[in-house]
Order: C-alpha cells, then structure tokens, then sequence
C-alpha cells in the first residue's frame, strides 16, 4: 500500500486525539487521558473511498507551538520545514468543542503556518449537552476552513472526516489570522532574507526557537542572535504580545459564532467526584486503599489461571519425557528451555492484570489527580507532582515510564524521575517476589480478609517506592540547578475507561513480555542448560568413574544418581562460574547456584527464575516432575544439608532484586533519554551498592 | 488580589500577571486578562490549586498563583 497523501493530527492534549487515531488507522497505540502520553509520533495508514490511502502521523498533544517540554518540540519540528520526510500535505486540528477558545489558540498558530487544514471539531455531543451552541457553518465560513463535527467515543463523524482528507485543497485556503509582521517587522524581514524564508510566521517562529530547532544550521544560529540583538527582540514580550493578539481574533470569531448557555449550569460531575477523590483526608486514604486493592488483586485474581498454566507446563514436559526418544537433545529441549519458559509464563495473568490497573487509572483522568494531590509532597523530595506518573507507570515497567518523563519541563526534576525509577518494583521482579514470598511466607490470612503473601508483596511495593523517594531527595541535595520547574496542569474530566483500549494494553503487554522475555529466556535457557550439563576437562568422566567404586553398592540406583547429578552441576561449568562469585555474596546469604541466577539475570530479571527451574531440572530426579517452587522449597546446601532458601536468604534475595540495576533495556533507554553515558553509569553503580548494602544488612539481621 | 488568597468557591477576575515568564505559559492555557477564575479545590497538602477559567479546569502551584493579579 503507497500512500497518497500525508496527514498530521494536531491538537490540544485530552481532546480524544489519540482515540480519533485509533479509528482512523486501525493500528491500535496507547491512549491515555493524562496530558501527554502520546509521546513518540505514530504512524498509521488509512483506508479513504475511492482506494485512496492516507498516511497519518498523531502528533503528541500541545497547547501551542511554543513548547513546554520535550517532546511537543516535534510539532513545529516537523511542521515548519518542509523538507522533513514526515511534513504533511494536510494538518487535522483536532478540537475540544466544549473549550473552543483555548482549542482554537493552537489552530491560529497552524493557520499561519500555511499548510492545507482541516478542522475536527470533536467533543460535539458533549457540547450540544451542556447546552452550548456552535454555529458550525458560520465559523468555518469566517475562518475558511472546512470544520467536520465529531464524536468519535460515539464513532460519529468519522466517515464525514474521511471524505473531507479526500477532498482537501492542496494549498492553504484558511485566512491568515492576525498581522504576524507587526510583532517584529524588521526582524522577520532579515530572518526571512538571510534564511530564506517565505513565511513571515516561520520566520518567527525561528527568531524564538532556532536553537531548539534541529533543521536550522548550527553555523546561522551568531547571526540570528546578531539580528535578534539588533532589533532588541524579547523573546517572552513577543510571545505575549503574539498571544493576546490571537486571542483577540478569537473572541471576535466566536463572538459570531458561539452562544454559551445563559445560566451557569449546575456543578458538574467531576467537580463532585473531585471533591471525595481530591479531599484532604479521603483522597489520600482513597489513593492508598486503590494501590492496595490492586496488589491483592494481582494475587488473589491471577492465582486460579496461574495454576492452569503451571499444570500446563508440567504436563507438557510429562509428555515429552514420555514420547521423546532419551538423549542431549531431549534433555535440552525439556531441562533446558520448557523448564526456563514455564518458569516465566506462569506471570502472564499478574502482568496482564497490573497493565489493566494502570490503563484503568490513566484512561479515567484519576492519574492526573494523583498527580496534583502528590505535587507538594513530590517537590519536597526534588521530584515533581509529574512524576508521580512515571513512578506509579514504574510498577509495570521502568522503560515506557522513563520515556514519558519528557512531559516534566524541569530538567533536574526530569534528571531526578529518570535516575529513581528504576527503583520502582517493575513486573519482571514481580516473578521474583512471588516465586521467593510463597516459599517462606505462609498463605494464611490475617483478620479474616487480609492474605499475608499479599501484604508481604505490597510491603516490597511499598519499600521500593519508599526509597525511590529517599533516593530522590539526596540526589536534589546533589545535583545542582537554577532553573525554575512550574505545574500548570489542565485537569481533564472524568471519563469511563474505554475497556477495549484496556484489553488493548493488556494484550500488548503480555505479546511484548512473551515475545522479548520469550527471546532472551530461551537464549540464555540453552546456554545455561549447557553450562550446567557440561565441565571442563574430564571431570565429569572422573564422577561418573567414581561413583562405579564399590563403596556405592549400598546405595540404590536412584540415590547414585541423585548423588552424580548433584556433584556435576557442582563441578559443571555453570557450577565453577557460581562458585567463582560465592565468596562475593556469601555475607548475602546466597550459594553459588544463586550466584548463577545472578549472572544470568544481569540483563533482564526475568531470567532468575528461568534460572531456577532450569538448574534445579538438571540437579533434581528425572521420575517426577514438580513445579519449580517445590524443587526450590527442598533445595538444601549440599556441605551444612540445611535448607537454602530460608526467611533470610528469600528476603535478601529479594532485596537484591527490589534495588540492583539488572535491566539493559533500562540502561538503553537511560542513556538515549540523557544523551550523556554519565547518567546510565551513575544510576547502575549507586543501585548496586543500594543492593548489596540493604542484602547484607537483611541477610545479618534475619539469619 | 492574588489569585492565590481566594478562598474556595470565590470568584475573581484576572487583572494583570507580575512575572512575564509566567504570564506567558498562562496566557496561553487561556488564563487571560479579563476571564473569570475560580478557586475550586486546594490539594491536601495546601498546594496546588485547582481553578476554573476558560471553561475547563487548571491546577497550578500557589507560587504560581501569585502572580495573577485580580480585580
């Protein structure tokens, strides 16, 4: 499929932009009703009548084309040059019918840029609702521009949308909005000549932005601070002064073509939902009861298909224990890499789950409440009531979370975000967590309705957080700034979640998990099977051979080989590697099979458990198959014969995991949000000492 | 007055700004000279703030606040 015509969407954030996506192209990306969360541009062709196709770039949410933060800077990125591979041949401005004005300030902005647009005047039913008139005829009349009317929660609309993309002009038929040179008459005129430019707004434009714009060449950026000094240009006068003016044409536009309703209609509902959600005693008590509720419903929902997938796995590998001829290969494909998948995919629903609570809670407008309620607490600590979202988001997963820090405008509150969300316990410890709580944590509930796993796992939640927050006011008492952060936030209304987009996420999270998770696990399944199952010279030659010594004949076939497989993984590969760290985690408590699982997960935490069931597949006895946990619940030390996993060994591990850098993909996207390998080093170092200390304090008090 | 020395409920109408910076991230969310603003809600912990203005919901800092001047 080629693409006729390139269309972007525009528009103020919280205005149904994304879902207006959704509908156009069918490809299916994150919506949110938090200010921006559209963060990366995406892409999506769609299906126009007559066999044309249009391709259609959602632009994140901006209120202007002076950006606030990092990644609305794309906008004018994009739009004012018309060289770059994604410029359109059409601009959707998508608007908020019930707040026309402020919607209309960003579409005075893009007129002027001189591209062909499009109003989508979305929102209509709840305007036509609240009683608020819009003579939609006579404002596209007054504006020239062609307005199509929308709902499209209700899907309504869309057709009419689809054929005015078809039938849009091919140059810019808007009328100009204000009298762009009056702001800086000479100044545009020797921006627009040395630079040559056609476009006095542009021009503008440039004098503002032209560090930030990457298209501009470093070399012109002397000479048009040069021109800028001249002209004794101030920036922020310039702003204000271009700000009123359209704002003035605005008032003139609607004052034709909007009637709001005479009386003052009742209190909304959100504003009531607000006044409980929001209040001093019960916003924090609710906010705290939601966190809670969420995490026993990870336990307590996802136990049932948890164990439909365990007994799944178990009789899969039954199976082919029974029909695959005996052999390296055998052993490999049901040691090595069904052990090491089953050990994860038990995980599928608590992922699912946690990504639908959040999605829930952004997608209903109560994440930008939690946002204000905590911005004061928040700033105490160097961070900002912003990035309580990147920090909650952290729960699911550190690199999504990281990304969506480009909406804080401060850049050390920004720093701050990035370098402790990490500590945030994601869904690949949460496979850690439970595997290690259900081993030394008894499955009892206390006051009837409280499970005590469940607490213990919201007490690990808790504990990240916690220091994430600790972390977070030592590096404000570090890191050095004089810029000054603001929050002026718009709070959208409440909203019903929209449950397929839930489903959506949902989906989305398991096929990534599965799939990326998937990749590596197997990968490093293979290897370790191999690590483990082989050694170095002829060690494994001189066990076998020792233990054909008749000092062995009291013992039954069973326990000799019981006894060699146990002495092989010890003198394995795997084994050598473990013993190599054990004196470096042994003040942890751990032996050097944990070692091996440390090793492995270094890259991603969801391999430990993997680890686990692969190594204890090797080591155990091949007549029963058992679930990894109760291989791990027998498990003893083979020189003191005690068990390994006790209270205090369970939760040092846990500990380690909760704090250490164990994440490349984090480290990755560290670096490419920082630009500087400073940050992803610092943020791996300091976590490492976090882990070992806090191990090590555990591990010496519980022993 | 300040916007930010309304009590909850009290309406006012903007006047002026004190800080340029501000005023011009402000303006642009519709807070202009002339506008209604309303003071809905104050967060827990006594910052920020919630307003009506320009027929949608804001919050900002009090900090922030205190620089609308209001009639």
């Amino acid at each position: 499929m080629k693409s006729n015509i390139k269309v972007a969407l525009v528009g103020n954030p919280n205005t149904g932009k994304s879902t207006l996506f959704n509908l156009l192209t069918g490809l299916n990306q994150k919506i949110g009703n938090f200010p921006g969360v559209t963060v990366d541009k995406k892409l999506g062709l769609c299906k126009l009548a007559d066999g044309q196709i249009a391709e259609i770039i959602d632009l994140p949410g901006t209120y202007s084309l002076y950006p606030k933060s990092a990644d609305e800077s794309i906008v004018l990125e994009i739009l004012s040059n018309k060289n770059n591979p994604s410029f359109p041949n059409l601009i959707i401005i998508v608007a908020d019918a019930t707040n026309l004005k402020r919607n209309l300030l960003l579409y005075t902005q893009i007129a002027d840029l001189r591209i062909p647009v499009i109003i989508a005047l979305n929102m209509i039913d709840l305007a036509e609702k609240s009683h608020l008139q819009i003579h939609i005829n006579h404002l596209a009349k007054l504006l020239n521009v062609t307005i199509v009317p929308l709902a499209a929660r209700k899907n309504i609309g869309i057709t009419e949308l689809k054929k005015a993309i078809l039938h849009c002009p091919t140059i810019a038929l808007q009328y100009p909005s204000i009298a762009i040179e009056n702001i800086a008459t000479a100044l545009i005129a020797e921006i627009s000549l040395e630079l040559k430019i056609d476009n006095p707004y542009i021009a503008l434009q440039i004098a503002h932005q032209h560090k930030s714009l990457k298209y501009i060449d470093k070399a012109n950026h002397p000479l048009i601070e040069a021109l800028k000094a001249k002209h004794h240009f101030n920036s922020q006068k310039a702003q204000a002064q271009e700000t009123i003016a359209r704002y003035n044409y605005i008032n003139d536009v609607l004052a034709d073509t909007v009637k709001y309703p005479a009386i003052a209609l009742e209190e909304n509902i959100s504003n009531k939902i607000d006044h409980v959600l929001t209040h001093k005693v019960w916003g924090l008590a609710i906010f705290f009861g939601i966190l809670f509720t969420i995490f026993q419903s990870i336990f307590s929902w996802s136990s049932y298909p948890m164990a439909l997938i365990e007994n799944l796995f178990v009789g899969l590998a039954n199976l082919s224990h029974a029909y695959l001829p005996q052999g390296a290969l055998s052993n490999l494909l049901v040691d090595g890499v069904l052990a090491g998948l089953s050990g994860v995919m038990v995980f599928i629903p608590q992922i699912a789950l946690l990504f639908a609570f959040i999605s829930v809670l952004e997608d209903t407008g109560y994440m930008a409440r939690v946002t204000f309620m905590m911005d004061k607490l928040m700033r105490k600590v160097g961070l900002s009531g912003k990035s309580v979202v990147p920090l909650i988001g952290g729960l699911a997963c550190a690199v999504p979370s990281i990304m969506s820090t480009r909406t804080i405008e401060n850049w050390k509150n920004r720093m701050i975000t990035i370098m402790v969300t990490p500590l945030v316990s994601c869904s690949a410890r949460l496979p850690i967590y439970t595997l290690l709580i259900s081993l030394v944590v008894p499955n009892k509930y206390v006051g009837g309705f409280i499970n005590l796993q469940g607490l213990t796992l919201m007490a690990m939640y808790v504990l990240s957080i916690v220091m994430a927050i600790v972390v977070a006011w030592v590096m404000k008492k570090i890191i050095k700034s004089r810029e000054q952060g603001y929050f002026i936030m718009e709070l959208p209304v409440y909203r019903m979640p929209r449950w397929h987009n839930v489903g959506i996420t949902m989906y989305e999270s398991v096929k990534t998990f599965v799939t990326q998770a998937g990749k590596v696990i197997i990968a490093i399944s293979i290897i370790l099977w191999v690590l483990a199952s082989y050694g170095p010279g002829n060690t494994f030659y001189n066990i076998d051979k020792k233990y054909q010594n008749n000092k062995f004949n009291n013992f039954s076939v069973d326990e000799i080989n019981k006894l060699k497989a146990a002495e092989k993984l010890e003198n394995s590969y795997a084994g050598v590697l473990g013993k190599s760290i054990e004196p470096a985690i042994k003040p942890l408590g751990f032996d050097w099979k944990i070692g091996i699982a440390l090793i492995t997960s270094f890259a991603a935490r969801e391999v430990f458990v993997g680890t686990m069931a692969t190594l204890y597949s090797v080591d155990g006895d091949d007549t029963k198959i058992e679930p990894v946990r109760n291989k791990m619940a027998k498990a003893r030390n083979t020189q003191t014969g005690q068990l390994v996993f006790t209270t205090a060994t369970a939760f040092s591990l846990m500990i380690f995991y909760a704090f250490a850098m164990q994440c490349m993909s984090t480290m990755a996207v560290v670096y490419r949000e920082t630009k500087n390998i400073k940050w992803p080093i610092i943020q791996f170092v300091y976590m490492l000492v976090l882990a070992y200390g806090c191990s090590f304090v555990v591990y010496q008090v519980l022993k | 007055m300040k916007l930010s020395q309304l009590k909850i409920g009290q309406k006012g109408i903007i006047k002026e700004f004190t800080d340029l910076a501000m005023s011009v991230k402000l303006m642009e969310m519709g807070c202009l000279p002339g506008e209604e603003i309303k003071l809905d809600r104050i967060a827990p912990m006594g910052c920020p703030i919630a307003v009506s203005v320009a027929g949608y919901q804001l919050s900002l800092r009090k900090k922030e606040a205190a620089t609308i001047e209001l009639i």
